[in-house]
């Protein structure tokens, strides 16, 4: 079923109850060419762009929970690519430009809107990072320019430029491309073209261990839903990769922080743009339902426990608060946390292993939901070539041997 | 926020700590340590899902350092120690848990 202006009208004469469901849900069969394990956005991208660009479709995307149950359901949704470094800028706009047409490729309405995103400097030494990101973008050709605090105030009324609050905006970094997505839209999107070229989504169904062969490759996986068969894996579990990888005896460089997000009641149109605070980790934008979503920061122990410290969201809250007045008397609706896999240079992992038929998508931490499209892109490459893409390929596991880190950690602690 | 026992100054709220990762990751000495085991002390970590060693800081009261097992699912802290006491047996005290919650599963 193709969605179209027809198909619309079609279904609203019959009240809607004529939509078929929009991918099967098939018990797994007894193997496959490729498994992915978990069914984020970045397993069912990498599962879609296998089957859409590299004819393998005897693929499964095995997940313990539902699908886009993780951190993609979960983030604020902000895309932008103005990285510090050559090898994130190369990958993230990848990314951004993949989403420019994304609802028209999967024929899924993702709710791409790019209405700028502008990171707000506080500080001396954030004005100097923001510049110097400004920069160094410009000569990469990624779009990033510099604000005054009143050019920031005209891009976003609501702010609170005067000078005698506790972080007075001292300018701003923009990127009119950057902006945010409808982040169920892009699993749900996702998972219906991979459904429908072939693509097997199992869902409630977890993966307890990785089998091998006599020779060290990976024979298989051993699920709640009892063992499937696979010739190769790419484990895309994002907050639980260290768990999954420890069934396949491998330390990774990964810790896991619980992140917060909330939500206010909704509001009418007020906030036109994304603005974002690294120094005192605010993230703010408006839904198009209305409400305002905020990001807070993450806890500082490692933990799976999924909901993290209200003194993180009170803090984020006070910023938000004096920033943007007007909101004091906003009510929030709800709040809830994630579990992101952090690096030590704050970049992600997508790469062989040392274990024979073994793939690692991992480490996008606090900011990977802006990267869904190209990292699904890039993945399915490195599965099928048995080599990465040129844009994934900095980013290997050996790079922290090798001393070649993506050091994107001394901009900002927390990079959404 | 969680509550927080350090060994000098008894219980305190998490903002007074600083968490400083996983607890007993030995320094080897940079002569004839391979790159790979040099980069495993930099960088590869447990990242377990159940207990975990680590070590705090309680910077905002006496600045001492100190070591605890903690369950990174409910986030409640098994054990205190001082730095320098061996490693918990993690396993048995994993164990010790299970039995405890099955006993108190079978009183109800
Ligand atoms: C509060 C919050 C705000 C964020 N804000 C932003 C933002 O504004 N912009 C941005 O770019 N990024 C943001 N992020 C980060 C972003 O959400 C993630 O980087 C991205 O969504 C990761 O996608 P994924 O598909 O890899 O992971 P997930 O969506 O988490 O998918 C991984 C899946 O693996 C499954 N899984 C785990 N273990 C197993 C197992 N043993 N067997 C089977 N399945 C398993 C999980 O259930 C899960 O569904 C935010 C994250 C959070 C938590
Ligand atoms: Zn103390």
């Amino acid at each position: 079923m193709r969605f179209s202006f027809a198909s619309l009208l079609r279904n609203a004469f019959s009240a809607h109850t004529g939509w078929p469901e929009q991918w099967r849900s098939p018990e797994p069969k007894a193997a496959y060419d490729v498994i992915i394990v978990g069914a984020g956005g970045h397993g069912l991208a990498t599962a879609y762009y296998l089957a859409a660009e590299h004819g393998i479709t005897n693929v499964a995307v095995v997940e313990r929970g539902w699908l886009g149950g993780g951190n993609t359901g979960r983030n604020t949704t902000i895309i932008r690519s103005n990285y510090l470094w050559e090898e994130s800028e190369a990958l993230y706009d990848h990314a951004l430009d993949l989403w420019q047409d994304l609802s028209q490729v999967l024929n899924y309405n993702v709710m791409y809107s790019p209405r700028g995103v502008m990171m707000l400097a506080h500080t001396v030494h954030d004005v100097q990072v923001s510049k110097r990101h400004v920069h160094a973008n410009r000569l990469a050709g990624i779009q990033n320019e510099w604000l005054s605090p009143e050019e920031a105030k005209a891009f976003c009324p609501p702010l609170n430029i005067s000078r005698d609050i506790r972080y007075p905006v001292m300018g701003a970094a923009l990127q009119r491309k950057g902006g945010v997505a409808r982040h169920d839209a892009v699993a749900w999107g996702y998972a219906r073209a991979a459904s429908a070229l072939g693509v097997d989504i199992i869902q409630n169904c977890e993966v307890t261990a990785i089998r091998r062969g006599p020779d060290g490759a990976v024979t298989g996986i051993e699920t709640t839903k009892g063992p499937i068969g696979a010739k190769k894996i790419g484990v895309v579990a994002a907050g639980h990769t260290s768990v999954v990888m420890g069934m396949a005896g491998l330390r990774m460089p990964l810790e896991s922080y619980p992140l917060q997000a909330l939500v206010s009641e909704p509001l009418k149109p007020v906030f036109p743009c994304v603005v974002m605070s690294n120094t005192i980790h605010a993230y703010i934008s408006q839904s198009d339902k209305g409400d305002l979503v905020i990001g807070a920061g993450t806890d500082q122990y490692v933990s799976y426990s999924q909901t993290g410290g209200l003194h993180i969201t009170t803090h984020t809250l006070d910023a938000i608060c004096e920033l943007f007045p007007m909101f004091r008397r906003v009510r929030m609706l709800r709040n809830w946390g994630g579990i992101v896999d952090v690096t030590p240079d704050r970049s992600p992992i997508l790469a062989k292993t040392p274990v024979k038929g073994l793939f690692v998508n991992c480490g996008w931490g606090t900011g990977g939901f802006k990267a869904t499209p190209g990292s699904g892109h890039v993945f399915a490459h490195t599965i099928a070539r048995d080599e990465p893409h040129p844009k994934n390929a900095p980013f290997t596991l050996e790079r922290f041997r090798d001393g070649r880190l993506i050091d994107e950690a001394a901009a900002a602690a927390v990079a959404h | 926020m969680l509550l927080i026992t350090c060994p000098i100054c008894g219980p305190r709220p998490e903002i007074e700590f600083r968490n400083m990762g996983e607890a007993h990751i030995a320094r080897p000495t940079p002569e004839g340590t391979s790159d790979d085991d040099m980069a495993a002390f930099l960088y590869l970590r447990s990242n377990p899902k159940g207990l975990i060693a680590e070590r705090w800081r309680h910077v905002h009261g006496c600045a001492r350092f100190f070591n605890a097992v903690r369950h990174t699912v409910t986030d409640k802290f098994v054990t205190v120690y001082e730095v320098g006491a061996p490693k918990p047996d993690l396993a048995a005290l994993a164990a010790d848990l299970a039995a405890d919650l099955a006993a108190r599963e079978a009183g109800r």
